[in-house]
């Protein structure tokens, strides 16, 4: 495949996770936790190169899982102990981030890891890095991990589709019958994480946020069904990694930048367009009423 | 027979405790009335006794059995605000969700969970809006659409938390029709309740909660003008509130 042909199909698989994972995200109400996520994988990540002293892609996703699951278990923790609720998320996440960046300046020394590198990606050197599969031939490492994480994620919410929307609609009655609520919103976490570190490679910590809450919000806007919220979310992600990356190329600035500004074209488009929330119609309706 | 026995039941949130020592028993097939003022612990006894808030201690049995064994058994409906109405999801959907028990884990719901939630929200009066989004129901719709949920549940015990607060008065009156025909088929119904000129009407049993268990047994013998003075302490106009 061309060049553009492995940064295209790397963006999209970036907007399909993290349109999916963003619409529980945005359903449970955890955008802020996305936040943290998305600053504490990157301890995950230091701790995991300055254990195995290698950046494989695999050792990455399991140290940000084991740094996400921290997160929540420390945010949980901090809120039974009466803490209000966003002070200890911010608590939490400024504290393991710090962490991580002062490993980062202390430990790991200048061994292809650095901090702006986290936080901003760098989706045009992805194709460089490449794995050698059985059958298909080589392929760029992030985009395979990213693909396994896109499998991760559509096999966890269609499988456990309506564990899902029971647990993020009524947890209360969800618990009463049973469902495990508590699991959910940790396996739901790990989805996060794994998600988030995946897309790092591709777009950095920062635009990562905007992957997950932009397409999902818009989502919300154009639809009372949640089946068609996650196809539309998704579909929003994929149009947004496609736009963003063309309009850096013609613009020439940064590519997730332009998909950052292009999640938000794309909510801008919704929330005046919508059928039901948008403002179009709002204006509208009271003009073909008075008719 | 036993419909629900709680001894020794205590919770607290952090530090406070909210719930003493709160004993009761009521008999299968009552229909019972929690009451009791603003932060007496109403919402939370339900919570307890359903483990969705840890206990500090005491027991808890329904039918003569420890929760782990009557999950199945037990209908819960929350407070109508303690939920997103403006979740992507319809009337019949959040009907079926009272049905998740059954349908086990990964599988989806069948054609026959959507008929037994159809004929739900039919008997709540619901039928035509089985396909409209939540938020576009008035707040007696959305409240009647959890009753569906909870008569779906097919439960042998109801815990309900104000399923009558801010309804308009045919809802009011379908659920209460409803309730009876909980308790004509011997289920034993528990509803927090906020009105305490309806009381006397609606409940057999009555049980007055303030932090712990003030008054508990048959409407009319504890449903007192004194009893319910004491519950509620000086704030409460009695001849206005109740019909003496
Ligand atoms: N999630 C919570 N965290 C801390 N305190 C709470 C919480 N929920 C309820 N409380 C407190 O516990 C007490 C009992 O609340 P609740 O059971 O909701 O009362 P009721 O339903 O009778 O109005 C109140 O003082 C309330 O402020
Ligand atoms: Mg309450």
């Amino acid at each position: 495949m061309s060049y553009t042909g492995w940064i295209l199909l790397t963006a999209s698989l970036v907007g399909l996770s993290c349109g999916t994972i963003g619409v529980l995200l945005i359903l449970r109400r955890m955008a802020m936790m996305a936040d943290a996520i998305s600053h504490t994988v990157l301890l995950g990540i230091v701790v995991a190169f300055l254990v195995t002293r290698e950046l494989s892609g695999y050792h990455m996703l399991i140290g940000a899982v084991v740094a996400g699951l921290l997160t929540s278990i420390l945010i949980q923790w901090l809120q039974s102990r009466g803490v209000q609720g966003e002070a200890s998320i911010g608590v939490v996440f400024t504290t393991l981030f710090a962490v991580g960046v002062i490993l980062i300046a202390t430990k790991v020394g200048n061994a292809h890891l650095d901090v702006k590198h986290a936080l901003m990606g760098e989706i045009t050197f992805v194709p460089w890095t490449t794995v050698h599969l059985p059958w298909i031939g080589d392929i760029p490492e992030a985009t395979f991990i990213l693909s396994i994480v896109l499998l991760v994620v559509l096999a966890a919410v269609i499988g456990f589709y309506k564990e899902w929307k029971i647990t993020s609609f009524d947890p209360a009655l969800a618990a009463s019958i049973g469902i495990p609520v508590v699991v959910m919103h940790y396996a739901f976490m790990s989805l996060l994480s794994i998600t988030t570190v995946a897309a790092f490679d591709a777009v950095g910590a920062i635009m990562v946020l905007a992957m997950l809450i932009t397409p999902a919000a818009s989502a919300y806007l154009w639809t009372d069904r949640l089946s068609l919220m996650f196809v539309l979310s998704g579909g929003f992600g994929v149009l947004a990694a496609v736009a963003g990356y063309y309009t850096a190329a013609w613009l020439d600035t940064s590519i997730s930048g332009s998909m950052a500004f292009a999640t938000g074209v794309l909510f801008m488009i919704s929330f005046l367009a919508s059928p039901k929330h948008g403002l179009l119609s709002k204006l509208l309706s009271p003009a073909v009423a008075a008719e | 027979m036993q419909g629900l026995s709680v001894t020794g039941l205590s919770a607290a949130y952090r530090k406070s405790k909210v719930l003493d020592e709160v004993n009761f028993k009521l008999p299968k097939g009552s229909l019972t009335g929690i009451v009791g003022p603003n932060g007496a612990g109403k919402s939370t006894l339900l919570k307890v006794m359903l483990e969705l808030h840890p206990k500090l201690g005491g027991t808890v049995h329904f039918a003569g059995k420890p929760l782990k064994t009557m999950r199945k058994k037990i209908g819960y409906v929350p407070q109508r605000g303690s939920v997103d109405w403006d979740f992507p999801t319809d009337a019949l959907d959040v009907v079926m969700m009272g049905l998740y028990g059954n349908v086990g884990w990964m599988k989806s719901p069948k054609a026959r969970h959507r008929e037994q939630a159809m004929a739900a929200l039919e008997q709540m009066g619901m039928a035509d809006y089985a396909r409209r989004q939540i938020s576009q129901l008035s707040g007696g719709q959305q409240q009647r659409v959890f009753l569906a949920r909870a008569l779906v549940q097919d439960a042998e015990l109801y815990f309900m938390d104000e399923p009558l607060a801010g309804v308009d008065a045919a809802t009011e009156q379908a659920i209460m029709t409803t309730l009876r025909e909980l308790k004509g088929r011997s289920k034993t119904v528990m509803v927090v309740h906020h009105d305490l000129q309806t009381v006397e009407d609606y409940f057999d049993h009555v049980l007055l909660l303030n932090r712990t268990v003030m008054n508990y047994g048959e409407t009319a013998d504890v449903f007192t003008k004194d009893n319910v003075y004491r519950t509620y302490g000086a704030g409460l106009r009695w001849r206005q509130e109740v019909p003496s």
